[in-house]
């Protein structure tokens, strides 16, 4: 008898447990039903705000912010990365400063950037860029610094010239740390972004349906809202691990 | 300098353009820290031999290729090959690590033909270079596949060729098959011994397995402990090509055992 192979299936199991579980909580009325609505009215809310709805508009409206936010922190610090990472002496000069703001919450610095670029999106795409750029840049930085050394001898020994090193060799030895600084940069840009929505005088976004539904007390749309902030992250970070995979097919190897 | 042993020919032939040295070293010396490595070291590596370097752990063999072959510069003395400096030659280098020295990125043919492509050539002729090595060697790797598709001994046979590919002067190779396992290792040997027999060319082999070392050898280099001095420098002339058969010769056993006792007397001398 040949048994079947059941594992491919087992991320399943959490989400049904989950489910179950809620339900189960929802009929014995273990928490208040205006507080828990049931998976059913939720997901019904989630199906019909995607759909259409007011929630389908908030999502790419966060999905907007989030994308430019990211594409601007990447365009900043990559190059800088790279021109950190390729000089080490450089790249130890900053790195305090740069440790320093990886380091401060970036909502931390919504009131500067309030006053510098007003109640907008304009700040709360800034401050997003900021949280995310100095996370890639980081991981840029390192990625360069950490190439491998007799990937770069082996480059020089071939007669390769300084700045074929660096094109040949050292940006694509970052390649997979600048990955990773990518993935963790546009889950940061996210949460800020989502903060943002919440409270800077937004009209739109997910953070200000979430928001929004608690104010009215429609539990079951600030449900939605949460799972589809949910999905987005999650979907994010996967098309980020997608990319890579595609383009950076020897990481790990 | 001591040359030879008892039995043992240390005659080069006399075709003339073997006659002359191939590289000629001079005064070379090399501190690192506080340690003396070379002090006013000499050595002629003659024209196409093959040239094994074998000595006690930390004697610097590896650092000797890597003079020789720029990856670290000298603190003295100089290195000349046919009388040029080594920017004006083209030579080939084989690192132990081939999965450091090998790029990922790059299909195995393509890291292949990447040295001519920093020397400019247009693409058919890389191609065509290319084929024409995988030819001479009797290649049998499907070389589109990523280096990472490969095994150990494929990979380091990548970097062979890689380093071949420009048709180099010389070739060095800095203990090429110590990270394979044995049965790879034997198997890389023949290889090696096949390309220094089709191409000829002028090769330096730092080897920590005696066995490997006067196998593949027309001359082992016996270095002392620091600074580092020629213990020897023993001729074998055995005809190639070599076979499992040569390692039960006479004239083989009665080398390696010579070279093994000079290599004892330098480690004891610690």
């Amino acid at each position: 008898m040949k048994r079947i192979n059941f594992d491919p299936y087992l991320p399943i199991v959490g989400v049904v447990g989950l489910i179950v579980l809620w339900y189960v909580a929802v009929w014995c009325r273990v928490v208040d039903p205006i507080l828990l609505p049931s998976p059913t009215d939720t997901f019904a809310a989630l199906y019909k705000g995607m759909d259409g709805g007011r929630l389908g508009f908030d999502f790419w409206r966060t999905v907007e912010r989030t994308t430019l936010a990211t594409l601007i922190a990447a365009v900043i610090a990559i190059p800088l990365g790279i021109v950190l990472g390729s000089s080490e002496r450089l790249y130890r000069s900053l790195e305090f400063v740069i440790d320093f703001f990886r380091s401060t919450p970036a909502s931390a610095m919504f009131p500067l950037f309030l006053v510098l670029f007003g109640v907008g999106d304009a700040t709360k795409i800034s401050v997003a860029a900021f949280g995310a750029a100095l996370v890639i840049l980081f991981n840029v930085a390192y990625g360069v610094m950490n190439a491998r050394k007799t990937r770069l001898l082996a480059a020089r020994v071939m007669g390769a010239s300084r700045l074929r090193v660096l094109t040949d060799v050292m940006l694509l030895e970052s390649l997979p740390a600048t990955f990773v600084g990518l993935r963790n940069g546009v889950s940061l840009a996210l949460v800020i972004i989502v903060v943002a929505e919440m409270f800077i005088g937004s009209t739109d976004g997910l953070g200000h349906r979430v928001f929004e539904a608690q104010q009215l007390f429609r539990m079951a749309d600030m449900y939605a809202a949460i799972f589809a902030a949910g999905a987005l992250g999650y979907g994010l970070n996967l098309l980020f691990l997608l990319i890579e995979r595609k383009f950076v097919h020897w990481s790990g190897k | 300098m001591r040359t030879g042993t008892g039995g043992v020919s240390v005659v080069a032939p006399s075709v003339a353009p073997a006659a002359s040295p191939h590289v000629t070293i001079r005064g070379l010396a090399k501190r690192f820290g506080g340690a003396v490595v070379y002090d006013k070291f000499d050595l002629d590596i003659p024209r196409g031999k093959l040239i094994s370097v074998f000595g006690p752990n930390g004697c610097g063999k590896s650092t000797l290729i890597n003079m020789i072959a720029g990856l670290i510069p000298p603190d003295g003395g100089e290195v000349l090959f046919d009388g040029k400096p080594l920017h004006a030659i083209k030579f080939g280098y084989v690192f132990q690590n081939y999965r450091e020295a090998l790029f990922p990125w790059l299909r195995s043919i393509d890291n292949i033909e990447y040295p001519l492509k920093l020397m400019k050539l247009p693409k058919a002729e890389r191609r065509a270079r290319t084929e024409r090595l995988i030819v001479n060697l009797g290649v049998k790797i499907d070389l589109n596949r990523y280096p990472y598709e490969l095994s150990g001994g494929q990979q380091q046979l990548v970097s062979i060729m890689r380093a071949l590919v420009v048709e180099p002067e010389i070739l060095f190779l800095d203990e090429p098959f110590s990270a394979l396992d044995y049965e790879m290792t034997l198997f890389m040997r023949e290889q090696l011994q096949r390309v220094f027999v089709e191409t000829g060319t002028t090769t330096v082999l730092v080897s920590h397995d005696l066995e490997e070392a006067v196998y593949l050898a027309d001359r082992i280099l016996l270095l002392s402990r620091g600074p580092a001095q020629i213990a020897d420098y023993v001729s074998y002339d055995a005809v190639r090509p070599r076979t499992d058969a040569t390692l039960s010769e006479s004239e083989f056993v009665k080398i390696k055992a010579h070279c093994l006792e000079v290599f004892q007397r330098e480690v004891r001398k610690g």
